[in-house]
């Protein structure tokens, strides 16, 4: 595979456009929904999908370009760049659910129960509400609900998105050493764990909103449990797919022992996931 | 092995023309000039909803438009200059100007540079398009604080969402600029031999990719809030609604930081070539920005001081605030070092430039009066504080901003600017921007609040100066436009070295610089 001399500065692209036109639909959509138009899942739907074309066209053209030799060692490293600084950012976005748990832990909850200097807090607005965790707050939002176990599901959860993280070494190693057999198995049990992981955490959801009367709207310990876990699952299902992606890529021929970014992100982006689960099982079930 | 066969051949001169050509485009001097061209568009626009304020203020009693419509200007005024003026003129000139002058053919991730310009235009159509709602836009203030945001009519999704696709075209924008600027210098090209814009651009990079997804976050809690009964904000579900305050200003603070640097990177390209001397302490301005950028994560609780927090809290806010004068000072310091004995000339960018160091400093000393825990109970939500960063961010930020469009102007259209009408627009400005916000320190004082219509009669003859003052600045301001349009399309020829003590990469290049520059990077000594 020849590798080009210069950087490769690309011709116009419509792709972005097309993206940023998707984007649109798609925020306009949800607002409208949320409103309550009729016409708005619709839209939004309809900007999916653009965005969807989008992202499945712009990463052929880019696949097809590193494929044809067009991007030197030097765009390699501004693709490796690129990518750290956008898990970078994705980390800081779980921070700030994070940020939210840990304040509403140590400070607003201690606060209503009267701590620090908010006596007449407590006894003239939530008499009687004491500092505890978890708790759906001093009006007991959501009503009774029974409290997520860490032991149990979650564990297994945990065991698996650990496997996964090994099974992902096990096919890069696979790919360095140019054997591609247990590459293509490797990332098969991958994302086959990731997916796995989805589903028991889709099945909790499910426990939790028919028996145990934990919701989004129990209170804070509900908005703080969902959202978190939420977003993590969203990204661990994007995550998978992104697998699948470089699996198919794989037993097409892609990747070489020492060419294979689009492989390196996707893994760098399942220990990205794999690490913002165990704070999750630290501090949103264990704790 | 691959149908990809255009590997050298993309220097060719097939550019698509028209409107295409600006939607498709992958060249950063194109992506520079649409941000900038936008840029100026909000500015005005941002700008026109702001003497709608100062003309109800011009005397008090409700005269021209209604309380709720005063709030939705305020409000929008904020979030367009915020992430609509100011924010997209700067990633405009690091676009135009970072791969000049690090000696790069382009920005490193072309087609993503193009998406993040596109996707702004689209934000701030879902969020002006909320002026034509039955109930209007946001009203709430730019700072978006619960309870009162929750209160937005249908335009609280739309207000959400813009945010969001503002944070995605910053992130993306920054993870741009850093890349360039650590991979596509020019061989011999250390990082401690970057021209001071490209360092202050870096920092500027990495404070977005660290504080944009928590407004994100920020604003996603307020929506689910609202629609999805969670209680992140509610009290008596063991939320707190200040714990917004304090997840908005961890985003809030480093923000102001993000309008201000790169324009102390500008200042920092000026001064010295009008000053015909190198910058004074490169090295100690390097650092002193990466001090203030650490800093910025530490001081955010000085915007929420009257809240009730603990009186530790206050303290460590208090001291860690005041500790960034340290920095600061160095950077004013070196500024005025740097013209110590220079043969200074007073061209239109050299003006900005001065007035910059000038005015931000009262800016800079008022912050400072603000950040006095004690004190700043009384100064809250006063006028004081709209006369604070009004200083640093219209003679700061959009005066740096100007600067830089005057200075490097020559360079983009290949002509030179009218120096009389430059001058001309300068003066107007310097003059009518502190008529327009010195009065409004006393109104402060006095204990005038901010955001509201109406105000006691003892605050009429300040508030009527104020807005004299900013109806002149405000209409000065399309001589601004007019200058840079009527360069755009001739007058005198510019040189490419274009200003006698300019020095860098970007001078190098022919002026206006093609359409291409460094297919082969140079080589720096």
């Amino acid at each position: 595979m020849a590798q080009s001399q210069g950087y490769y500065v690309p011709h116009g692209s419509n792709w972005p456009i097309v993206g940023a036109i998707g984007l649109f639909l798609l925020m306009l959509g949800l607002s409208t929904a949320l409103n309550g138009v009729g016409a708005g899942p619709a839209v939004a739907w309809t900007g999916a999908i653009v965005i969807i074309v989008m992202v499945v066209g712009w990463f052929a053209t880019v696949i097809r370009e590193s494929e044809g030799g067009v991007y030197n060692q030097q765009v390699d490293r501004s693709f490796r760049m690129g990518m750290t600084w956008f898990i970078i950012s994705e980390v800081m976005f779980f921070a700030a659910f994070f940020g939210a748990l840990f304040y509403a832990r140590q400070m607003a909850v201690p606060w209503l129960g009267g701590e620090s200097n908010n006596f007449f807090t407590n006894l003239l607005l939530y008499p009687g509400y004491e500092n505890a965790w978890p708790t759906n707050g001093p009006k007991a939002i959501g009503g009774d609900y029974q409290v997520m176990a860490a032991l149990g599901l979650p564990a297994i959860n945990t065991a698996i998105l650990l496997t996964s993280g090994v099974t992902i070494t096990i096919a890069h190693h696979a790919l360095k050493d140019n054997n591609r057999k247990v590459l293509g198995w490797g990332l098969f049990a991958t994302f086959m764990l990731g997916f796995l992981f989805v589903s028991l955490q889709a099945y909790e959801y499910i426990h939790a909103y028919q028996e145990m009367n934990l919701k989004l709207s129990t209170g804070i310990y509900g908005s703080t449990f969902f959202m978190l876990t939420g977003f993590h699952g969203l990204h661990v299902t994007l995550g998978a797919i992104m697998l699948v992606v470089i699996w198919a890529r794989c037993l097409k021929g892609h990747f070489t022992p020492t060419h294979h970014f689009g492989f390196e992100a996707v893994a760098w982006y399942w220990h990205f996931v794999d690490v913002v689960w165990l704070g999750l099982y630290i501090f949103v079930y264990w704790l | 092995m691959s149908s990809v066969t255009t590997t050298q051949d993309h220097h060719d001169d097939h550019h698509p023309t028209g409107l295409k050509r600006w939607l498709t485009t992958t060249n950063h001097k194109d992506i520079g000039t649409l941000y900038l061209v936008f840029s100026l568009t909000m500015f005005l626009f941002g700008g026109s909803m702001a003497l709608v304020i100062r003309a109800e203020l011009f005397q008090p009693g409700l005269q021209l438009v209604d309380p709720g419509f005063f709030n939705q200007m305020t409000t929008m005024h904020a979030l367009i200059m915020v992430f609509g003026a100011i924010m997209p003129a700067f990633v405009g000139l690091a676009n135009w100007m970072v791969p000049l002058m690090v000696g790069a053919p382009d920005m490193a991730l072309p087609r993503l540079n193009n998406w993040s310009f596109w996707i702004l235009p689209m934000a701030f159509t879902l969020l002006g398009m909320t002026l034509l709602f039955p109930g209007g836009a946001p009203a709430a203030g730019w700072t978006m604080y619960p309870p009162l945001v929750l209160q937005t009519g249908d335009a609280f999704p739309f207000l959400i969402f813009a945010v969001h696709l503002m944070g995605i075209s910053s992130v993306l924008g920054a993870i741009n600029i850093i890349v360039t600027i650590m991979n596509m210098r020019a061989p011999g090209m250390g990082l401690l031999k970057m021209p001071l814009f490209v360092w202050t651009w870096l920092i500027t990079a990495y404070l977005l990719i660290l504080v944009m997804p928590v407004l994100a976050g920020a604003v996603t809690m307020l929506l689910t809030d609202k629609y999805f009964g969670t209680s992140f904000f509610l009290a008596a579900g063991g939320g707190d609604p200040v714990m917004f305050q304090h997840i908005f200003w961890f985003f809030g603070h480093p923000e102001v930081y993000i309008m201000i640097l790169p324009a102390f990177g500008v200042v920092s390209q000026i001064i010295p070539t009008f000053s015909r001397k190198p910058l004074f302490g490169y090295d100690s301005m390097v650092y002193a920005t990466a001090s203030i950028a650490f800093l910025s994560f530490i001081v955010w609780a000085h915007h929420m001081f009257t809240v009730g927090m603990p009186l530790a809290g206050q303290l460590f806010f208090m001291f860690s605030t005041m500790l960034i004068a340290v920095p600061t000072g160095v950077k004013v310091f070196n500024w005025v070092a740097t013209m110590w004995k220079g043969a200074m000339t007073f061209e239109t960018p050299m003006l900005f430039a001065l007035a910059f160091v000038f005015l931000f400093t009262i800016g800079g000393f008022s912050g400072l009066m603000l950040a006095i825990a004690p004190a700043d109970m009384q100064y809250h939500d006063t006028y004081f504080v709209v006369a604070h960063f009004h200083y640093v961010l219209v003679p700061g930020a959009a005066f740096a901003i100007m600067a830089a469009v005057y200075y490097w102007l020559p360079k983009w259209t290949g002509y030179m600017y009218n120096e009389t009408l430059g001058k001309l627009h300068f003066w107007l400005s310097a003059i009518s921007v502190n008529v327009t916000f010195f009065p409004q320190h006393f109104v402060g004082l006095a204990g005038m609040p901010r955001r509201i219509p109406d105000y006691a009669t003892q605050f009429t003859d300040f508030n009527a100066i104020s807005s004299v003052g900013a109806f002149v600045f405000g209409f000065s301001q399309l001589l601004f436009a007019y200058i840079i349009w009527s360069c755009a399309r001739g007058g005198q020829k510019a040189t490419d070295q274009v200003w006698e003590g300019a020095d860098g990469l970007e001078w190098t290049v022919p002026s206006p610089a093609p359409h291409h520059t460094f297919d082969t990077p140079p080589v720096i000594k």
